[in-house]
């Protein structure tokens, strides 16, 4: 950049917050709690049941907390401050034990991850232990990827997919990377670009239902996209997307489906262990 | 005498003029087309990632400093312009404005107009107003050239015509201004310059907006690219510059780096073909230039949101359009559905201030909050989180205090709440979410066929035979590494 920009800045009054920084990551620890996500809980529970398969192919203890429900982001982006901060704050006091938490979508861990905050600005012990939820939050892929350091090993047949990763998943947890890179360890599994992959699938959880005609729009262009990209099947590692990719597909009458990356890489990857239920 | 005719009957409510919109196919190939070659634009503007994020945080720092110091920098400005010879007029209101440059004009006996490129001018319906008392008020920007002629207003804040292809072009330039021109853009150009030429050397007054307002040195910049910028600053004998008080910057240091944002973003220039720096009129021994110069500083609800920590941050907008050319929700509707001034992404959260939130209730709902409008904004406002703001001053109930925005709780709803009440019930009492849960995968079969509007789109949600709490439940009771550890 030319000298002349920097000039500037020194009388700078107030610094915008930088790119944030690399995130650093812990050992692999032996013990995690899966945030299942109410979108998993009741229709991609399989997705989630991967998830923990997955966790325990590392060797991970993975614990389910029973009490667990929404992460309250729905009134969260809909404007219902209050409302989600009571729903926030019952995942808070769930979620206090320390564990690392592993959530299977990359929206929900971003609401933990740095929404959290924002709810209990206003009060200390709370934003304490939300600012400690979140050192301790990993979207899934990111979890497998940095914490567990994962060599998958493909044992399927060779394949075309196209990825689709969810905005929020995206600019607040760098998803489609690593979503990216484990994929990229599947020898057979070819990923092909989609046209304007980078774009929204048009879910954007109340969205979809307050601007049906936009949010349609905006599907319609997506499903087309991933049918015409020549992949078999889409991936993604957020089921608020696929609902609503999934959903499109159904009503077009299109066979073409979306799956979430955990069953997928379970299917391939996944390994009976000695004495262990699958 | 009215001179105005209506301008093409739109749905009166954002999601019908969005219906019509969408069911457009030729307005939709337009702005995809358009958005997708200046997002490529801006892409190659940037190459350097690292060049291109310290940049932007440069910008912000500089848009945050600036509006830290807004009322010392404004009377800098005052006094500064004035020292150079540059009228300064403060209007609070958009009537007041117009009323100023009406006046200034009759003051001349002024009756043709030219007018640059300028948003601010469009807040005050500056061409309506005019018309309505005689004046004539010509638009320069090719662009605005197009829309005025079609009785249109501007659709995008950089591109005003850029709802329309060549072919659109030329069927409007032959059926207003009777002569044939083919849809070859050079020769569309070159008739529009042929009419502005005579109208600039005609012209009373000349009307401009302002890029950047320079405080140290009371110096007006303007970036163009038409050269018609120049034209209505220069040749008319009055030049009449309006703009929003948030344009002012400390010195002339502070407009390089913002500049070079403002054209990369915008059109991917690394500079505009024109960029005029006005620092006051004609002087006895110069040839030519106006021999006056005004400037209305117009506040229009900028001091509402400079009153708001949050809200300010809509103050740093240099207007480059980047947020709209990178909105997966403009890209489909266009600039028209927004009904407003200012469309798109930045439209939604600096409209508010200028008419009341009741004014624009669906604004703030109609984004997925994908936040690619905030990734490209050159000096970072983050958009999605003011959308956000947005939305819960929006379901204020009613009597809520204090009203920090303008109009909010239009979109209160006593059902609505009393639903998100009921959310919040079943989702911290790990009873009641539970047996949701059993009932909802127990009779999954009953689940109904339509869900609302999801079901437009979407065939509608069974849910799965059992819930991830019993999946995982019977899976962990006899998960092998958990008896290892037991």
């Amino acid at each position: 950049m030319s000298e002349l920009f920097y000039d500037a800045a020194p009388n700078a009054t107030r610094v915008a917050p930088a790119r944030e920084p690399e995130r650093r990551y812990p050992d692999k620890p032996a013990e995690v709690s899966l945030f299942g996500t109410c979108v998993v809980d009741l229709f991609f529970p399989e997705a989630g049941l991967d998830a923990i398969r997955l966790l325990e192919q590392q060797g991970i203890q993975v614990h389910f907390p029973q009490q667990q429900s929404c992460c309250g982001q729905p009134a969260w982006t809909s404007g219902y401050r209050e409302e989600a901060r009571a729903v926030a704050l019952a995942q808070l006091d769930l979620l206090d034990d320390g564990r690392p938490v592993v959530v299977p979508s990359g929206s929900c861990a971003g609401m933990f991850r740095h929404h959290y905050q924002e709810l209990f600005a206003e009060e200390p012990d709370n934003l304490r232990r939300a600012e400690e939820l979140a050192e301790r939050t990993f979207e899934l892929t990111e979890f497998l990827l940095k914490v567990c350091k994962v060599q998958l090993v493909d044992r399927g047949e060779k394949h075309k997919i196209a990825l689709h990763t969810s905005c929020t998943a995206r600019r607040e947890m760098n998803t489609h990377l690593h979503a990216r890179e484990l994929l990229a360890q599947l020898d057979n599994v070819e990923r092909i670009d989609h046209d304007h992959e980078s774009e929204c699938c048009g879910f954007g959880g109340t969205f979809s239902v307050r601007m049906p005609d936009i949010s349609g729009a905006m599907v319609l262009d997506k499903t087309t996209a991933l049918r015409g990209s020549g992949a078999a099947e889409a991936i993604s590692a957020d089921c608020g997307c696929l609902m609503n990719i999934n959903g499109a597909l159904e009503k077009q009458q299109q066979a073409f489906r979306g799956r979430h990356l955990a069953s997928f890489l379970w299917e391939r990857c996944g390994e009976r262990q000695p004495g262990g239920e699958q | 005498m009215n001179q105005r005719i209506p301008v093409t009957e739109l749905a009166s409510d954002f999601k019908g003029r969005a219906r019509e919109a969408l069911a457009d196919s030729q307005l939709r190939s337009n702005f995809r087309t358009a958005m997708d070659s200046l997002m490529r634009k801006r892409a190659d503007a940037f190459s350097d990632e690292d060049e291109r994020e310290g940049l932007r945080e440069l910008g912000n720092h500089i848009r945050a400093r600036s509006l830290s110091n807004l009322p010392d920098l404004l009377e800098q400005l005052e006094t500064r312009l004035t020292a150079n010879g540059i009228k300064v007029h403060w209007a609070e209101t958009v009537e007041e404005a117009n009323e100023i440059v009406h006046g200034l004009i009759e003051a001349h006996d002024g009756r043709q107009v030219v007018k640059g490129k300028s948003m601010v001018s469009e807040e005050m319906e500056m061409n309506d107003y005019l018309a309505d008392r005689d004046i004539e008020c010509l638009e320069s920007d090719m662009g605005e050239y197009i829309v005025q002629l079609d009785n249109e207003k501007p659709s995008h804040i950089i591109m005003p015509a850029i709802h329309k292809n060549a072919r659109q072009v030329s069927a409007l330039f032959n059926e207003k201004l009777g002569e044939h021109v083919s849809e070859d853009v050079d020769e569309l150009i070159q008739t529009g310059r042929r009419i502005l030429r005579r109208k600039f050397l005609e012209a009373d007054v000349g009307v401009s907006g302002v890029n950047f307002a320079i405080a140290e040195t009371g110096t007006l910049l303007l970036v163009e690219n038409e050269g018609n910028g120049r034209m209505s600053t220069t040749s008319p004998p009055v030049h009449i510059a309006v703009t929003g008080i948030e344009k002012v910057v400390s010195n002339l240091r502070d407009v390089v780096p913002l500049v070079s944002l403002l054209t990369r973003s915008a059109l991917g220039q690394p500079i505009t073909t024109y960029v005029n720096l006005i620092s006051g009129p004609r002087k006895p021994d110069e040839l030519d230039g106006p021999e006056e110069v005004h400037l209305v500083l117009l506040d229009n609800g900028r001091t509402g949101a400079f009153a708001d920590a949050q809200m300010r941050q809509t103050l740093n907008c240099i207007r480059c359009g980047a947020c709209m050319n990178h909105c997966p929700v403009y890209t489909r509707v266009g600039g028209h559905t927004y009904g407003e001034v200012y469309p798109g992404p930045i439209g939604k959260i600096v409209t508010p201030h200028m008419v009341g939130l009741d004014k624009v209730p669906d604004h703030p709902s109609a984004s997925s909050l994908c936040g690619a409008c905030g990734e490209v904004c050159p000096v970072k406002i983050p958009i999605p989180e003011l959308l956000q703001r947005l939305r819960q001053e929006n379901v204020q109930a009613p009597g809520h205090e204090p009203v920090s925005v303008k109009g909010a709780g239009s979109k209160y709803s006593r059902k609505e709440l009393l639903m998100w009440r009921a959310w919040v019930m079943l989702n911290t009492r790990p009873a009641f979410y539970k047996l949701f849960l059993w009932g909802a995968t127990r009779f999954r079969a009953l689940a109904p066929k339509k869900a609302g509007p999801w079901t437009e789109n979407h065939s509608a949600p069974v849910p799965a035979a059992r819930s991830l709490h019993d999946l995982a439940r019977d899976h962990l009771k006899n998960s092998s590494i958990r008896r290892e550890r037991l």
